[in-house]
């Protein structure tokens, strides 16, 4: 990636801020920026989620359609979680097919929902080998002010326990749909949780100019018992072993906290 | 032909489905120079995986607008041949192997003194010619092992290797099955110089005292994996030079 001129300027005082343990926009090291969350925002959708983390907005949108299971997996549903990076939400994103960030983004969040068993695809197989519902996970991003994997993570969970099920009937191998919807049953509850390396220190939920003078990044994603699903390092820097272990402990805490906002009760 | 899933992936006595212990690498074979062409190249044999990378550069940065005016452009492709696996795999570029082509390169450059070559491209491309489980892992090792052939200024090889959680238990080094099965995998990339773990993923369920156990874990396999790195590249190049003194 290239650093513009200004980031370059920055960098050395953000550095000595985050030495000091303190950040450019007065959060501690280990906050998170305000969080707003709004389910039920689009109406054709089966599920929906906006959230706001400081600047940063991302607006999820689930549907569920009948399709084919894979040959691999006969009697299970299908999920599928694809990110837009839209033009309209930065500057530095242009019109076309996914880049590769857009796609590790949708990975890392397909990566937290499938690995911790939210959504249980066993109970979306209608017809083993033939019929099954597909779970489309779609991420847009409206809004870049850095950490869209924490967001886009977040408005995926809360997306998906908004998202309503079809109610339905196999007659004689057809598929009758009936009025009335039930909740999309959800499992678990995966959070993700990313961190930023600058100058060896880690700080919790990046904002865009911390993301561009950081050495590296890395999501740790732990589900509702605590455990750990998904980890995703990224950047062209380093972590130790030790920072590793520590990154683990705080975003297990904090996910807790981020839990909270999303599962009432 | 999908293969029938055996019943048990390890034994009472701790040994895996090939005849491994719990913390054992699979048998490993790594060749340098193997392509004529390219400025680096190098082939790795890690239990079936087979894989070949090479290096071309540091060259002219094309198209032009992405050259970096402090550095080099280090460009990874990762690509899996249609007849690697079971299913045929078309030999479009999937949505993984764009992820992996990422990670891969993040996970060398930290290693590359990239600030020598400034303007200028570094292209590395990863083949898999057959995989068994661990490709990235392998593709990584042997792409470092292909820098390093193409004579570009390093600060330490890097070594790559998975840890995971098969039937309650941590294993090191999952072939294909262990990883489908298996509870957890967590691929991790290590570079000898400042202990720097440079590509870390997972995905699974592991504890967090598992998690560090597994992270270790691995970090001792990338050890054993970066002496072997060593011998080869010793291997090649002080035979060369005993040649040349005589």
């Amino acid at each position: 990636m290239k650093y513009p001129i200004m980031i370059r300027v920055k960098q050395k005082q953000i550095a000595q801020l985050v030495s000091l343990g303190k950040r450019l926009d007065g959060r501690g090291l280990n906050d998170y920026r305000g969080i707003q969350l709004e389910v039920g925002v689009v109406g054709r959708a089966e599920g929906s989620a906006r959230v706001r983390l400081g600047k940063t907005e991302v607006l999820v949108g689930t549907k569920i359609e009948l399709g084919e299971p894979f040959p691999d997996v006969p009697n299970q549903g299908v999920l599928t979680v694809n990110a837009e990076l839209v033009p309209l939400a930065s500057p530095t994103f242009e019109p076309g097919p996914p880049r590769e960030d857009a796609i590790e983004l949708a990975r890392v969040v397909d990566r937290g929902v499938r690995e911790s068993k939210a959504i249980a695809l066993e109970e979306l197989c209608v017809e083993p080998g033939k019929k099954v519902f597909i779970v489309f996970v779609d991420v847009y991003v409206l809004n870049h002010d850095g950490n869209l994997i924490d967001a886009s993570a977040l408005a995926a969970l809360a997306a998906l326990l908004n998202t309503k099920m079809f109610n339905y009937e196999v007659k004689e191998g057809k598929i009758e749909v009936k009025p009335g919807y039930k909740p999309l049953s959800v499992k678990n509850y995966p959070i993700a949780v990313t961190f930023a390396q600058i100058d060896d220190k880690l700080v919790v939920d990046p904002w865009l100019e911390e993301e561009q003078v950081m050495d590296a990044r890395i999501t740790i994603t732990t589900d509702k018992d605590g455990k750990i699903c998904a980890l995703q390092k990224g950047g062209y820097g380093y972590f130790t072993t030790q920072q590793v272990l520590e990154a683990a402990k705080i975003a297990k805490e904090k996910a807790e906290e981020l839990r909270k906002l999303v599962v009432k009760g | 032909m999908a293969q029938k899933k055996p019943e048990k992936l390890i034994d009472e006595k701790d040994v895996r489905l090939d005849g491994r212990g719990l913390k054992e690498l699979r048998p490993m074979k790594i060749e340098v120079g193997v392509l004529g062409n390219a400025d680096g190249s190098a082939y790795i044999e890690q239990g079936k995986n087979k894989i070949l990378a090479a290096v071309y550069g540091p060259k002219e940065a094309h198209p032009k607008h992405l050259a970096i005016p402090d550095r080099a452009l280090l460009r990874c492709r990762y690509h899996m041949a249609p007849f690697s696996v079971e299913e045929r795999k078309s030999p479009a570029p999937s949505r993984r192997e764009v992820e992996l082509s990422k990670v891969i390169r993040e996970a060398l450059e930290p290693a590359v003194f990239v600030e020598y070559y400034p303007r200028t491209s570094i292209d590395t491309f990863v083949e898999v010619l057959q995989a068994d489980g661990g490709t990235r892992c392998a593709a990584i090792t042997v792409a470092s092992l292909a820098l390093a052939d193409a004579g570009i200024p390093m600060r330490g090889l890097v070594a790559a290797c998975a840890a995971g959680k098969v039937e309650g238990r941590l294993v090191l080094d999952l072939d294909d099955i262990e990883d489908k099965e298996g509870e957890a995998d967590l691929p991790l990339a290590w570079m000898s110089h400042s202990n720097a773990i440079t590509l870390l993923q997972m995905d699974g369920s592991l504890t967090l005292d598992e998690f560090g156990q597994a992270v270790n874990m691995a970090v001792e396999g990338c050890k054993q994996i970066h002496g072997l790195q060593k011998e080869t590249l010793k291997a090649k190049y002080v035979a060369v030079k005993e040649e040349v003194e005589e």
